[in-house]
């Protein structure tokens, strides 16, 4: 019998996941995990607070990963991952910790425990999944929400009237050894920026912009199509910064106008041409900023 | 060979946690703990203690990184007071709701505002239903001793504990601690093996959502563990006892046997109270007294029997529950009512805040209980 | 839910741990399913890749697990080949 030919794999193979998580329909934070998983392997632990994923991991007696999971509360990834870390360290077991966090649990009420643990330099990875507002309690605004996105707590008549808060650089100026960008519509680059950090030493920050079909009001179909029009607009830029040296890992071809990105989401359904152009601008000096840092070297 | 040292009882608390040999320790300063923070950062430091000190941003931090170590299978300790306590508070409940038996110094001190450094029990019994064990110091000595019997008590029933002290009345003063050998320790405290921790060969997710069906279930289990923490306090008391020489009990009686009346109090004004009823013993008074050593799981049963053979108890305070009475007032009259023998309980709010409590409160306390209202909420000393 | 069983609380353990992988069966949360035209398929893998529930087992070709699949179309929006078609499974009552 000859050899059948078998589907291309494009990241690793081995599942960690399983199905029948308690995820809405084109979930971007459940497909995080399964690529984070895959690109950490089996010797990994993860620590959750509350945030989604509290949900989709499955309800006791169940759970959804073939890792160790730790449920905690909301402001408390990072201090319960150092706990965790000082005592495997303690007992001398090696395992990737990995806490695994929203945009609430890392922008809002847990930026304090996670700074410490940054400043620290605590040997664990953080994985932000950035759904741009706290979707598990029903889509009211964080720090994380951009700039005229609609939220339950940011109604139309009043949308958000602040910019999203820069984690990726809160966390740079904490000096720690890597901090990477990255969305679910880039797998490879996720897979490979994951398997990265995993050999580095420290803290190890990720900012992975999640789809959530639900709270964006986009299709869940288009799970992957709408970060993909947001690096493509550069809304949200994939980048790396690798031991105090920026690095952009896609940069347009043709960037696209804001409006790409906005039109498939109808959290953005209200703006004004004025309104869309001031987000354009906004986006435009932040990519040129981002420019230049990439073009400055070390940077510390 | 056992050492003598002469150590402040924050020292006595750094020491029990050395020789409980905590293996991950999270810790943030807060006046009047600092000095046991100070003392095992440098166990740390120097290798005396083979241990991961994690220096946290907060006590909130403190308690979720000893929970977090806890849940990786090793043993876990800090120590933190009043304000460093209360916002903790949230993960009280997730370490015993956990079943991690995290263990903890708490030196009472008065909450605020006012600002207040000084000694009294609020924050401690304010933590009183989050599911902790509470064992509350008389001396120095106790401190360090108690150290390794919570531990060992609690990894027994999975569940934290707490051990109280008395801000500078203890925390601040110089007394001696005899600390036996290490190797006698050891076997008295073997390290910390739980039935589940985080483990990669047997992956398990802890604490994940948990609908009505088994929440209740769950939440018995830790009433059940407590009921049995009852039993294995006094069991590993015992077993300390015949080791080491020394036992406490969890209602530790002091003349009481022919008593006719008993003060009820806890902490380190036990030893004053103790001075006065040996002064009032002389005076002919027939008094004795008990300590309530561990407050939770409560001891009722050692409650009821006291009280079977006394004509009066009189309840100290240094705490309150605003729009009610005193804690411990409260906590024993409850105990009694399903007793037969009830006899007049009075309770006295005192000492609030580190005011000084002598020989002559005690006595004075004791002459007012003889003509007061058993109604009445009596705030001793207080100026009006 | 799961088919672990407890009979009362004797049975559980100390916390809440979990003791079986055996989760929701999310396939009845569907209104479409994925139809497969295998003719047009490449076995380029990326309907595998891109399915954020891991119900798409690697092999020859895609074959998806229908009693997890929640029908969100990922799969069928991101083939290159549109060898995937969604079709509505909704029953009209």
């Amino acid at each position: 019998m000859s050899e059948k030919k078998k589907m291309r794999a494009t990241i690793p193979e081995e599942e960690y996941m399983f199905p029948g998580t308690v995820d809405c329909q084109g979930c971007g934070a459940a497909y995080a995990m399964r690529l984070a998983l895959k690109a950490l392997g089996p010797k990994t632990m993860v620590v959750i607070p509350a945030c989604c994923w509290s949900i989709i991991a499955g309800p006791f007696p169940t759970s959804a990963l073939k890792m160790p999971i730790y449920h905690t509360a909301f402001e408390t990834a990072a201090a319960v991952a150092s706990g965790v870390k000082a005592g495997l360290s303690i007992r001398e077991k090696e395992a990737t910790v990995l806490a695994w966090a929203g945009d609430g649990g890392t922008f809002d009420i847990g930026v304090q425990s996670l700074s410490a643990a940054a400043e620290r330099n605590e040997d664990f990875i953080y994985v932000c999944y950035d759904n741009e507002a706290y979707m598990n309690t029903g889509i009211q605004r964080s720090s994380a929400t951009p700039w005229g996105a609609w939220t339950t707590t940011t109604p139309r008549k009043h949308p958000k009237d602040r910019p999203k808060k820069n984690m990726m650089e809160i966390m740079a100026a904490h000096r720690i050894p890597y901090a990477a960008s990255a969305t679910v519509g880039h797998p490879e680059d996720f897979v490979r920026k994951l398997k990265k950090a995993r050999e580095i030493r420290g803290t190890r920050f990720f900012h992975v912009l999640a789809t959530c079909p639900t709270g964006w009001r986009s299709p869940p179909e288009l799970m992957l199509e709408v970060p993909r029009l947001a690096v493509e607009t550069c809304v949200f830029p994939l980048y790396e910064i690798d031991n105090g040296v920026y690095s952009i890992s896609k940069k347009p071809k043709e960037k696209l106008p804001v409006t790409e990105y906005l039109k498939v989401q109808g959290r953005f359904r209200h703006l004004t041409d004025q309104q869309i152009q001031y987000i354009q601008e906004h986006v435009d000096e932040t990519w040129e900023l981002l420019l230049k840092k990439e073009k400055l070297g070390r940077l510390f | 060979m056992s050492t003598v040292k002469v150590i402040t009882g924050n020292h006595a608390a750094s020491f029990g946690a050395r020789d409980s040999r905590a293996e991950v320790i999270a810790a943030y300063p807060i006046t009047p703990q600092t000095q046991i923070v100070e003392l095992l950062s440098e166990f740390c430091a120097d290798g005396t203690l083979k241990a991961k000190f994690i220096k946290v941003e907060s006590e909130h931090s403190a308690m979720a990184a000893c929970i977090g170590a806890s849940a990786a299978g090793v043993r876990a300790y800090t120590a933190t007071s009043a304000h460093g306590l209360a916002l903790m508070h949230e993960m009280l409940h997730w370490a015993a709701n956990g079943r991690h038996p995290v263990v903890m110094a708490n030196v009472n001190r008065a909450m605020g505002p006012p600002w207040s450094i000084w000694t009294d029990q609020n924050d401690s019994l304010a933590q009183r239903d989050t599911g902790w064990l509470q064992f509350y110091c008389e001396s120095n000595q106790e401190v360090y001793d108690t150290t390794m019997i919570a531990f060992k008590a609690c990894e027994q029933v999975l569940l934290p504990g707490m051990l109280v002290l008395d801000a500078f009345i203890l925390s601040h003063t110089y007394e001696p601690v005899e600390m036996p050998d290490q190797e006698l320790i050891d076997e008295f405290l073997p390290p910390f093996d739980p039935p589940y921790k985080m483990d990669l060969d047997d992956a398990r997710a802890f604490g994940a959502l948990t609908t009505p069906e088994w929440y209740m279930e769950l939440r018995y289990l830790i009433q059940e563990a407590h009921e049995k923490a009852l039993v294995t306090v006094r069991e590993v008391e015992k077993e300390f006892g015949e080791t080491f020489g020394r036992y406490y009990g969890t209602l530790e009686l002091y003349r009481c046997d022919d008593a006719e009346e008993v003060i009820l109090i806890a902490g380190s004004t036990a030893s004053t109270a103790k001075d006065a009823v040996d002064i009032m013993r002389k005076g002919g008074r027939k008094i004795g007294l008990a300590r309530i050593k561990l407050f939770r799981p409560f001891p009722n049963e050692e409650i009821r029997d006291i009280a079977s053979r006394v004509n009066k108890m009189i309840v100290i305070d240094r705490n309150v529950s605003f729009g009610n009475q005193g804690i411990f007032f409260n906590e024993i009259k409850a105990s009694l009512y399903s007793a037969k023998n009830r006899p007049p309980v009075y309770g006295f709010v005192a000492g609030l805040g580190g005011r000084d409590m002598k020989i002559d409160d005690i006595t004075g306390i004791v002459e007012q209980a003889d003509t007061c209202d058993i109604e009445e909420i009596l705030w001793w000393g207080v100026k009006l | 839910m799961s088919e672990a069983k407890f009979r009362g609380a004797h049975d559980l353990p100390p916390c809440s741990i979990s003791v079986t992988h055996e989760l929701t069966k999310t396939g009845n949360w569907r209104n479409s399913k994925p139809v497969f035209h295998k003719e047009k398929c490449i076995q380029c893998g990326i309907c595998w890749k891109v399915c954020p529930n891991a119900c798409i087992k690697l092999g020859e070709y895609p074959e998806w697990d229908m009693d997890y699949c929640k029908g969100c179309a990922v799969c069928a929006e991101e083939c290159p080949k549109d060898a995937i078609e969604m079709e509505d499974e909704r029953v009209m009552v």
